[in-house]
């Protein structure tokens, strides 16, 4: 693609793909997040009208009116955005479901439906902005809060904070990736991936809350972020049509053994080159070992943490035509009348 | 004839003995999980095949194996199905309630119960049969696992001689109990017909009873409610389902699965309806909530309990206008309450379900048939009026075998309402230069929505529960809110406009009028003939949805006293009747019955005179 190109291959421009003036706070992570997806979905050239944008409530699910304009969006009920996009997705399987939510959507309220939604393989994006305090309500902790940290109207937190991306893969989600809202690039490049991903790809995103949690010490703050972020490797995108041409020029700079390509079902090939670690996603147990690593020792460990060849998504365990159910004509929707017939002679 | 000279007969039984054939009741009583099931609905299948019109009536447990449970079949050569409290007839084969069994058979009476009990005849009163259950089942290689399931099928095979069932059309109700399998049907047969031949060879008959061919359920159907909804639905075009298991309702969805191949995709042989088991009842409404929003014709089925987890997506849908089925088939509440018994509880809450200002669409069948035209129905209201329509069956109707009428097909075209595609859309725009969601067009309080997937810059609209305008936008403005609640209020007008009409007999005096709803149906109707025969008229509407339609205000204003009939505790139609006319309901009467049982003509027609005698006691005072 052009640099300087003004539109992208849908002849739309980036402007094309905002939303609604953001009403957060300045300098939130969440918007920071909004706008990867505006650059991603108009480099992508997504089409908007196949694209729903879903959440539940909180700071993160407000998001979804400041960006792509021009899609449906579904802001529902607190925690139980999983289950609207489940029923979605399932009767048009043609949608692209991008949801954002937040800690406390997912990690308390919603706990439970984001487990079964992983389990189901429900085709969509899963954006986590994790920020490990309650914003609307003023300042509560919320699950995924650091073990032992002070906040200053509720004090000390005791309880043990829950990791969302390792819910993600002992729920065996197939695409689970970790970031960080100040690392902008490696946030599109997983953005892209989950996309390509067939099934439920969850992206954790620490995503600092400036007003109510961006201490240094805090895990999930700005200061912490930047110091602190441990990138598992970086993250190219191949698309498509690319493949050929980019693998000769990437190939040259590494070697072997220090590249990952993980093919995606739509054909792009997501690319890991090594960091510092040897580390490869396809192996569950290791991506549970790292998770516990980071866990004891408090670090930002970003980029695919998980990826596995995606089974069955809902609709096709389910064994569901392969057109959207909410196109089927009249005459699909109503057996003919000497069905009814039929039967009711059988009940006679 | 005059109120004073009605001689009251409370000796609901005597009449009802008058006849012997075709004109009795009788219990089984056996434990749960014996395989009782089977047996009691092959008596039922061979007498309605006989032309005898039958109700079967299950008073069952909260249970998998071991508790005490009941049947009831009552056969009425005049067509009444409602339920008899009083039974005739005992087939006594749990000793655990058998002493209770007999104790309240009345006077004359028979009982069947097993000779190994050698229990002794604890009442001379009674008609005695002892039978060889046991013995009987050893002369056959059962399988252990099945023995206590066949073993049933010796009462089967007594009561086809005692009472004159042919052999003939128990084997055929055997046929379609087992959907022809020859193995099971072979087997228990022979256990059957050997019952019979002791029986021959052994009894002498002494009761008077017995069944008769007759040809009153010719054309006629036998078939659950929740079959009958699920059929319905598949007609009506359910492209979503997706529920949590809960008694009463699972039926309904078991149905569906067993006839979604009625709408399979001709190209593929794929499933054209999706059934999704959720987690709990919230992730079911959620799932459904997402499908209609997408443009699915979704619905769940659950029972109390469920909706109460969906109140807070009920609200959601009412004020997000997105259409859902919700079938509530309905048991004894609060909380987890006798959860195999019936009820009419949930209607005061379902009609406002969410929190808030909501007034919810509300169907009230009253029997397998309309539990089908609802079936289908609902999905077409749900689309015009773009909000959740509930659909309020009970676990009499849902769970029991019912006597119907064949279900007649849609007399109209499937309608989705004000939904605009691209074309629509464009056009939509060439007309009126713009298009928002929430906008009243057309002043019936409904907006044109679009669908996810919509090919067109200006399809997508922002659905929130959040406060909104009419573009949908977000908005906290006071005056926002009011205009839209506003045009909500003109949509339950529109409402009130297109629900289903009650149904009404009027009798010409408009004295005393009797309103009910759902499966109160036939014992009013039983209630009615009784009345009219000791000389009290009634006039009778039942109601079939809400919002109230003018219809139901008006019969109430026209008579001088109107008994409200329901199957709940409080009263709850009543208090609604009551909201929607605020003066002059004062001549408007609670006849609530609420013990988890179908409602009988007894209850009825004894509450009625019972009031009836009080009222003409006080007129001749003043």
């Amino acid at each position: 693609m052009p640099r300087n190109a003004r539109t992208n291959a849908l002849g739309l421009s980036r402007n094309d793909y905002r939303g609604g003036k953001s009403t957060l706070c300045p300098g939130c992570g969440h918007d920071s997040i909004s706008n990867q997806i505006i650059r991603i979905a108009y480099e992508l050239g997504l089409e908007q009208h196949n694209v729903i944008k879903m959440s539940g409530i909180g700071c993160s699910s407000k998001t979804p009116a400041y960006f792509l304009g021009r899609a449906h969006a579904f802001n529902a009920i607190h925690g139980r955005m999983p289950s609207v996009v489940t029923g979605a997705t399932t009767v048009n399987n043609e949608l692209v479901a991008m949801g954002v939510s937040g800690d406390g959507d997912t990690g308390s309220i919603g706990l439970g439906q984001y487990k079964h939604l992983l389990r189901r393989n429900v085709p969509m994006v899963y954006i986590i902005e994790n920020n490990g305090v309650y914003g609307l309500t003023k300042g509560q902790f919320s699950a995924t809060a650091d073990e032992g940290q002070f906040l200053k109207y509720y004090g000390d937190n005791d309880l043990p904070s829950i990791d969302l991306a390792l819910e993600a893969i002992v729920s065996n989600c197939t695409f689970v990736g970790r970031s960080f809202s100040g690392d902008p690039g490696q946030v599109q490049a997983l953005l892209k991936a989950s996309i390509a991903h067939k099934g439920t790809a969850v992206l954790d995103i620490v995503s600092p809350c400036v007003t109510f949690n961006n201490a240094p010490d805090s895990t999930k703050s700005y200061p912490y972020g930047r110091e602190h972020e441990i990138p598992l490797h970086d993250i190219d995108l191949l698309a498509p049509d690319f493949v050929e041409e980019r693998e000769e020029i990437m190939i040259e700079d590494y070697e072997a053994g220090q590249i990952i390509d993980v093919p995606m079902h739509d054909g792009t090939i997501v690319r890991l080159k090594k960091t510092d670690r040897d580390y490869d996603p396809r192996q569950r147990v290791q991506a549970i070992q790292l998770l516990e690593e980071a866990r004891m020792d408090n670090l930002l460990l970003t980029g695919l943490l998980y990826y596995e060849e995606p089974r069955m998504t809902l609709a096709e365990s389910e064994n569901l035509s392969d057109r959207p159910l909410t196109q089927l004509p009249d005459n699909m929707l109503r057996p003919p009348r000497e069905a009814l017939d039929k039967l009711m002679q059988s009940m006679t | 004839m005059s109120i004073a000279e009605i001689q009251q007969d409370t000796e609901f039984l005597a009449e009802e003995r008058e006849s012997h054939v075709n004109d009795f009741a009788f219990m089984v009583a056996t434990k749960n999980g014996s395989g009782s099931q089977t047996s009691n609905s092959v008596l039922v299948r061979s007498l309605f095949h006989m032309g005898i019109p039958v109700n079967g009536k299950n008073l069952f447990p909260s249970n998998i194996k071991g508790l005490p449970t009941w049947y009831t079949i009552r056969v009425s050569s005049e067509g009444y199905i409602a339920r008899r409290d009083t039974t005739e007839i005992a087939i006594a084969m749990n000793e655990l309630t058998a002493a209770e069994d007999i104790a309240d058979l009345p006077e004359g009476g028979v009982v069947i119960l097993p000779q190994e009990w050698k229990w002794g005849r604890t009442r001379d009163d009674i008609i005695w049969y002892e039978i060889p259950v046991k013995e009987t089942i050893r002369q056959f290689k059962i399988p252990s696992a099945r023995r206590e399931q066949v073993g049933n099928m010796v009462y089967v095979g007594v009561v086809s001689w005692l009472f004159e069932i042919p052999l003939d059309q128990v084997h055929r109700a055997l046929s379609d109990q087992f959907r022809g399998k020859a193995g099971p049907v072979n087997m228990n047969y022979e256990v059957i017909e050997t019952a019979w031949e002791w029986a021959r060879d052994n009894l002498v008959k002494q009761d008077p009873y017995r069944f008769a061919p007759m040809n009153l359920t010719e054309g006629k159907i036998l078939i659950t409610g929740n079959e009958a909804a699920a059929l319905g639905a598949i007609f009506g075009g359910v492209t979503f389902a997706s529920w949590y298991p809960i008694t009463p309702s699972t039926s309904l969805i078991d149905a569906l699965l067993g006839y979604r191949h009625l709408r399979k995709d001709p190209e593929n042989e794929k499933d054209t309806v999706a059934v999704i088991q959720a987690e709990d009842e919230i992730a079911a409404i959620g799932m459904v909530v997402g499908a209609g929003w997408a443009g699915a014709r979704a619905l769940t089925s659950t029972s109390g309990p469920g909706i109460s987890l969906m109140s807070e997506f009920a609200g959601l849908a009412y004020i997000a206008e997105i259409p859902v089925v919700i079938w509530d088939i309905t048991r004894m509440g609060p909380s987890t309450g006798l959860p195999t018994r019936t009820s009419q509880g949930d209607i005061l809450f379902t009609s406002f379900l969410g929190h808030g200002d909501s007034q919810q669409v509300v169907l009230l069948p009253r029997d397998p048939a309309e539990c089908f035209e609802f079936g289908w129905k609902s999905f077409d209201l749900a689309d015009s009026l773009q909000t959740p329509v509930f659909v309020l069956s009970d676990l009499d109707i849902g769970m029991n075998n019912w006597m119907s009428e064949p279900f007649e097909y849609p007399d109209r075209p499937i309608n989705r309402g004000k939904t605009l595609d691209k074309i629509g859309l464009e056009e939509f725009f060439a007309e009126k230069g713009e298009w928002y969601r929430y906008r009243d067009y057309d002043r019936d309080g409904i907006a044109w929505r679009t669908l996810p997937g919509t090919d067109h810059p200006r399809a997508a609209y922002f659905t929130r529960g959040t406060g909104h305008n009419d573009k949908g936008e977000y908005s906290e403005r006071s005056d926002d809110w009011v205009e839209n609640m506003e045009r909500l209020r003109r949509k339950f007008e529109t409402a009130r406009t297109l629900v289903p009409a009650p149904a009404i007999e009027t009798s010409p005096e408009l004295r005393i009028g009797i309103v009910s709803y759902g499966s109160n149906d036939p014992a009013v109707q039983e209630a009615r003939d009784r009345l009219r025969a000791d000389g009290v008229d009634t006039s009778y509407l039942r109601i079939r949805a809400l919002p109230l339609k003018p219809e139901v205000i008006t019969f109430i204003e026209q008579h001088e006293r109107v008994y409200v009939v329901e199957n709940n505790f409080d009263g709850q139609m009543t208090s609604l009747i009551r909201i929607d006319m605020p003066q002059d309901n004062s001549h408007v009467e609670s006849l609530a019955l609420g013990d988890g049982l179908p409602m009988t003509p007894r209850f009825v027609y004894e509450s009625i005179l019972n009031m009836e005698q009080g009222q003409n006691a006080q007129e001749r005072t003043y």
